[in-house]
């Protein structure tokens, strides 16, 4: 048994946003065992509020720069719900597109730059970059191809323009279309060798179990990304509409942080809880990767969150591809520049839900007669899975405190990181003191 | 600045939503040129190490507590030249938008009666960018920058120029793509007053201009005069009736 342990993590590195990891132990007893959030507040929730139905979605796309698709989206299906407006089902394939595309990018940003580090024993990407070159560059070439795939749809591939209410300002062309599919064709090479990189690397991946609820979207047709209604692997299926008799938000005493509870006393949102209940609809080459890792519902390791998402990288990279084909099969329905749809200003409160990297995420309005918000709540990813990191953490520092302090302190970054946790956008209302 | 071969280069990141420093991820192949030209010895976003023994600090986010002004006189201390990155840093950005609101409210409206349930909340009454609170001696622009301007000002502050940042407003690049003018369109736009350097990506997407970048620095007298003419408008009309990122410039001219 070690001796007294006292690890401080302030400002935990490669994750988006700022939290702490605090553990103390005395003669072996957990004195404080603690994941700490320590972003400044935002207040988006009052920021919305006396703004113009036009901006709320450029206003909120800012609560995260890497999700910033996924907010965007959420945003206007809520507006969109509030005001009874509906999109066309090319323009529902074309908002896919996007969401595949900042979900590639956000995946492979998270594995490749900040979780194979520690795979590797390195504190960064930089030294990899003279190290392992040929293994670098094919990670920058797959988030470039990402990257360019939400550039074409929305504009630009952070705070997107083309993204409007009732649909989009400009849309891409033919041509792009079907140079995009064959980009896309061609990548299947660099993921294989991603993939297959981080098999070899994959014992370096703890193993940990806690059984979890799992939350996300589910839908009958598809691997949910856009649309569906929400599902709890623990109580099943309920209408997005009533999202908050899922998530529940609450405070705790020792965080400021405001937590999310269902049916146990936290959850899990993102990859591996998508993975978990929708596996049988991801596609067959996804299918295949996964099992490359043994990767199989109900997995409860939440390290393995970041191997979900290689997983969904191949299934977006698949599912893209077919809805390409569906698009110039029909042939695509040809839009001005400078579009605008004509919209009916209505009062009354809407709801939008999406998965984005992190996992779930919800929008909801209200909206007076003129279009001005007068309401708003958002419930981000990694908020909802603040409770989960906390329940894992005191589950699994009592099974490695016989290892070294810094061993320790390793770990538990690499749980917190495998979260791939956006602690900006989870808490644009949290401060917490620092605990010294 | 110290005469080093390579000058040593810091991140560090407030109240924001990090996509400014996501940029410099989204430099992809580029990445590599900039790793020749700096030393990156602080970027929390992506490593783990951290030195406090930088030359040249990039700072992105807002200003919202005391916390941050303590570090921020750090990194002051620490750094030869600050620069302040994207909208939040620079002009206050959309955490400004709050500025204008009452403080309470704000509270209430997202912690509802739990506002004031511990100090841990406090936040300041305004949001402020980085110059609100220590000297900055660059600003690259934007929400999210440029990631072309971004390397631009890196490679002319290791030479030891000064960066080109242009003066004139959106307008002006916005012709010269051949836009349908947003005012044509039914739409409001603050492309006339607001500092050009984006090539009108926004309105080449399809939208208007948002402002983002911030007021020029003389609105009344270096507006695009020709489209606010044709629309028989004043600098101080857009600025009325538009401010989505101009809250904190538009007090500070107030006060002046």
């Amino acid at each position: 048994m070690n001796e007294d342990i006292d690890i401080n993590v302030e400002y935990l590195t490669r994750v988006e946003g700022h939290g702490n990891i605090v553990v103390n132990t005395s003669s072996g007893n957990i004195e404080t065992c603690q994941w700490q959030v320590v972003e400044a507040p935002r207040y988006f929730e009052s920021l919305v509020v006396g703004r113009n139905w036009k901006e709320l979605h450029h206003i909120t796309s800012r609560i995260c720069g890497i999700c910033s698709i996924g907010h965007t989206l959420a945003s206007l299906k809520a507006t969109e719900d509030a005001m009874g407006i509906k999109i066309s089902r090319q323009d529902e394939l074309l908002r896919k597109l996007a969401l595949h595309g900042e979900n590639m990018q956000s995946h492979v940003l998270h594995v490749g730059y900040l979780v194979l580090p520690d795979l590797m024993n390195v504190g960064s990407v930089i030294p990899l970059a003279s190290s392992h070159p040929e293994e670098v560059n094919t990670v920058i070439r797959l988030h470039r191809l990402a990257n360019d795939m939400s550039k074409m749809m929305a504009g630009r591939t952070t705070h997107p323009q083309r993204l409007i209410p009732g649909g989009f300002s400009k849309i891409p062309t033919v041509e792009e279309l079907k140079d995009l599919k064959k980009k896309l064709a061609a990548s299947v090479e660099d993921l294989t060798t991603v993939a297959e990189l981080l098999v070899q690397l994959s014992p370096g991946i703890p193993d940990f179990t806690r059984e979890t609820e799992f939350i996300s979207l589910k839908s009958d047709g598809e691997y949910a990304i856009y649309d569906g209604y929400n599902f709890s692997s623990d109580t099943g299926k309920s209408d997005v509409h009533d999202y908050l008799n899922i998530t529940n938000e609450y405070e705790v005493p020792q965080s400021t942080a405001k937590y999310t509870k269902n049916n146990r006393e936290s959850y899990m949102v993102g990859a591996l809880a998508r993975l978990n209940n929708n596996y049988d609809q991801l596609t067959p080459l996804a299918k295949k990767v996964s099992e490359m890792f043994g990767l199989k519902p109900m997995n409860f390791n939440p390290y393995m969150n970041s191997v979900a998402q290689v997983v969904e990288i191949v299934h977006s990279v698949e599912d893209s591809m077919a809805i390409i084909d569906e698009l110039l099969e029909k042939g695509l329905e040809p839009q001005k520049d400078f579009h605008r749809r004509d919209i009916t200003v209505k009062a009354g409160t809407g709801i939008g839900a999406v998965e984005v990297p992190r996992g779930i995420l919800f929008h909801e309005y209200t909206y007076d007669e003129n279009g001005v918000c007068t309401k708003a709540n958002c419930i981000i990813p990694t908020n909802q899975n603040h409770a989960n990191i906390q329940l894992d953490m005191e589950k699994l520092v009592p099974e490695i405190l016989h290892k070294t302090e810094k061993e320790i302190e390793l770990t538990l970054e690499m749980l917190v990181r495998a979260y791939d946790p956006c602690i900006s956008c989870s808490t644009h209302y949290v401060d917490v003191k620092f605990v010294k | 600045m110290k005469q080093k071969i390579k000058p040593k280069v810091a991140f560090f990141d407030f109240a924001g939503c990090e996509g400014d420093q996501l940029q410099i991820a989204n430099l992809e192949e580029k990445i590599l040129d900039l790793l020749n030209l700096v030393e990156v010895v602080s970027f929390r976003e992506i490593m783990k190490e951290h030195s406090d023994d930088y030359d040249i600090a990039f700072i992105e986010g807002s200003a919202t507590n005391a916390h941050a002004e303590e570090r921020l006189k750090e990194i002051r201390k620490n750094a030869d030249l600050v620069v302040a990155i994207g909208a939040c840093a620079t002009i206050g950005g959309i955490n400004s938008i709050r500025n204008k609101q009452n403080h309470d409210e704000v509270g209430k409206r997202v912690y509802g009666d739990n506002a004031e349930l511990s100090e841990l909340y406090i936040s300041w009454e305004k949001a402020k960018p980085i110059d609100a609170v220590i000297k900055v001696d660059y600003k690259i622009h934007g929400c999210p920058i440029d990631r072309d301007e971004f390397l631009h000002v890196v490679e002319s502050l290791v030479v030891g120029r000064v960066p080109n940042i242009p003066g004139y407003p959106v307008c002006v690049e916005c012709k010269l793509n051949e836009n349908v003018c947003a005012f044509e369109r039914d739409e409001f736009c603050v492309g006339p007053v607001t500092r050009a350097g984006c090539d009108s990506c926004c309105v080449n997407e399809g939208t208007r201009c948002w402002g983002c970048r911030g007021l020029i620095d003389k609105p009344n007298e270096e507006a695009h005069m020709e489209v606010l003419e044709e629309y028989g408008l004043t600098p101080e009309d857009v600025m009325k009736e538009f401010d989505l990122y101009f809250t904190w410039q538009k007090e500070a001219r107030e006060n002046e």
